[in-house]
């Protein structure tokens, strides 16, 4: 018999307070990360890593290139792990799962009218249904942000625990769109009802929409993934995205959610990048690490 | 009461904006007397890391521009420099030049980036060529800019040896990372404040100051630099960046006997030094037959 957990009011969510939030942030920057914990956590950046194609202009051969980049990062460094997903549209589902068979990357999805959303629930689910059919391991979904920014909370927890439904044994990643959310009250709030609605990871943004994923935004969700896993004793996992380009940013995050979750969290099962430039940038600078010199794009492979 | 005079803060120029070097070091500059003149920044790699980014980011915007724009740009810079003309002269005169030489040392730099503003939009056309090939195409060459150069600048000339090093290279489209002198690095502080007042994006040219012992060898191991030059006369400094060169096949120019003040020290040969030809093969009708290809 399966434990029940009593759904809050969504209308009394915990208010953030925002001063507070952009000091603790601000620590986060300055923890000195050398030598070999700097090359354990640049792999392990690595090995987070969504690595993402999301554009109207992706073909097939773009998303097989990106594969072979995903399972082959940088063959001249020995020891390198692999992204743990590549993230595409679902017609290219099928693609990328036939590039990468027989490695361990997972193939991500995005759906339910990715990135705007504006579609009925039918269209939604059948989006979903099509990418899981297809071979998806994850699913990325969009919440309505319009339907949320009205108040109508249990029409995006509806909507988040059908997709779910419709999911079947594929992760559920939500994503909330924390730039046109506009308080970090909303994100809190945000995260509270698509945790409760069976979400298994929470994410920032789709990438279009400026700001995308920032440290602020994504210190309240980790603290509201924090105060759910106190409450259900249910792991929620993380997925910033979109904006962080550098591997210094990258060990910021790392740092964030070990000092907000601690190790438990510290694995690609419950943290994830999305990402298409950064994983150059941590190429670079392992090569660096190794190396002594300097780096240039020039020498590493395009994603 | 006296007035209390407030000195100037000589810092780095980094991407338009002047930083203190990252590594919080400096070094005190003296003059004749031994009296400390002001402190100066004692750059580290990752200052210098940090420039070869900016001039990175900069190269395409700029390599990008029309000619005729850049030799604006560069006329703009020698106005600018004009008009702050009795700044450069104490600075120099503090930094031991006497009256005399410091005069001529500041109008001949204005004269010099004049000189090369006027070759912005000529070079090309000079470096280019159409080839005479046996097969059906129209076969021609042009410079195009090589891309980041760092810069080792004269040791013994604070203004004039910068201006020669940094003018040609900015004509010719690339950006550049350059060290400043170590002993008399007033003025190219004061030059980075020319710059930043003359329509030159930020980034085209970053200046540091430091130690060319300590710097030499990430200026020419860095992968993202595509040439140095090199105006001192250091021999073992000069074998090492040959050989670091080797690591991405930079370009290594050491112009270790120039004489600044004279006319030899400017050239449309230094600005072709930092070009790459590029070769281009456009097909045509058989022109040399009597009847059409076709």
């Amino acid at each position: 018999m399966s434990t029940r957990i009593i759904l809050p009011d969504f209308r009394n969510t915990p208010a953030v307070d925002q001063v507070g939030i952009e000091e603790r942030v601000a620590r986060f920057t300055t923890r000195s990360i050398k030598k070999s914990s700097k090359q354990h956590g640049l792999k392990l950046v690595l090995n987070m890593i969504d690595l993402t194609t999301l554009e109207g202009k992706d073909t097939e051969g773009k998303v097989k290139q990106m594969c072979y980049k995903a399972a082959h990062l940088h063959d001249v460094i020995p020891g390198l792990p692999t992204v743990a997903a590549v993230c595409v549209y679902p017609t290219m589902v099928k693609t990328a799962k036939d590039a990468l068979k027989g490695t361990s990357v997972k193939v991500a999805s995005v759906s339910t009218a990715f990135p705007s959303g504006q579609s009925t629930r039918e269209i939604k689910i059948s989006d979903t249904k099509f990418a899981v059919e297809n071979g998806a391991d994850e699913v990325d979904m969009v919440i309505s942000r319009g339907e949320f920014l009205k108040g109508n909370y249990n029409y995006v927890f509806d909507e988040i625990a059908e997709i779910k439904e419709a999911c079947g044994a594929a992760r559920l990643k939500v994503i909330f769109e924390t730039g046109e959310l506009s308080t970090l009250d909303n994100v809190r709030r945000a995260s509270e009802i698509a945790m409760y609605a069976g979400a298994d990871f929470i994410k920032t943004s789709t990438g279009k929409i400026s700001p995308a994923a920032t440290m602020p935004v994504t210190l309240v969700m980790l603290e509201a993934i924090r105060d759910y896993y106190y409450k259900t004793g249910r792991m929620v996992g993380m997925k910033p995205a979109g904006g962080i380009s550098t591997a210094k940013a990258a060990l910021h995050y790392l740092v964030m959610v070990k000092e907000t979750l601690g190790g438990g969290w510290l694995t690609n099962q419950w943290f994830r990048f999305g990402a298409s430039s950064l994983a150059n940038d941590v190429l670079m600078q392992i090569a660096k690490e190794t190396t002594g010199i300097y780096q240039s794009a020039d020498y590493f492979s395009k994603d | 009461m006296e007035r209390l005079e407030i000195l100037k803060t000589y810092k780095i120029y980094i991407g338009g904006q002047f930083p203190r070097t990252e590594s919080g070091r400096f070094y005190p500059l003296k003059n004749k007397k031994g009296d400390v003149i002001a402190n100066i920044c004692l750059s580290s790699r990752k200052d210098f890391r940090n420039a070869v980014v900016a001039a990175r980011g900069a190269f395409g915007g700029w390599s990008s521009r029309a000619a005729f724009n850049r030799s604006q740009i560069l006329y703009r810079i020698a106005e600018m420099l004009e008009g702050r003309k009795e700044q450069f002269f104490s600075e120099l005169v503090t930094q031991g030049l006497t009256a005399k030489t410091a005069q001529e040392e500041v109008t001949l730099s204005v004269d010099r980036l004049v000189y090369y503003a006027g070759w912005c939009d000529k070079y090309q056309a000079i470096l280019s060529s159409v080839n005479p090939v046996a097969s059906s195409h129209f076969n021609f060459s042009m410079p195009e800019p090589t891309g980041i150069v760092a810069i080792i600048a004269p040791e013994e000339s604070s203004l004039l040896g910068l201006v020669t090093a940094i003018a040609p290279i900015i004509a010719g489209g690339n950006t550049c990372v350059v060290l400043a002198s170590e002993s008399k690095p007033l003025c190219a502080v004061t030059f980075a404040e020319v710059l930043n007042s003359s329509d030159l994006p930020g980034g085209v040219v970053n200046i540091l100051t430091g130690n060319s012992a300590e710097l030499h060898s990430h200026f020419s191991s860095h992968m993202d630099v595509n040439a140095v030059t090199y105006f001192r006369k250091d021999k073992k400094e000069i074998t090492t960046i040959r050989e670091n060169a080797a690591l991405n096949v930079k370009r290594i120019f050491v112009y270790d006997n120039l004489e600044l003040v004279s006319d030899k020290a400017q050239s449309p040969y230094l600005i072709f030094d930092a070009q790459e030809i590029k070769t281009t093969w456009h097909p045509i009708e058989n022109i040399g037959s009597a009847k059409a290809g076709y």
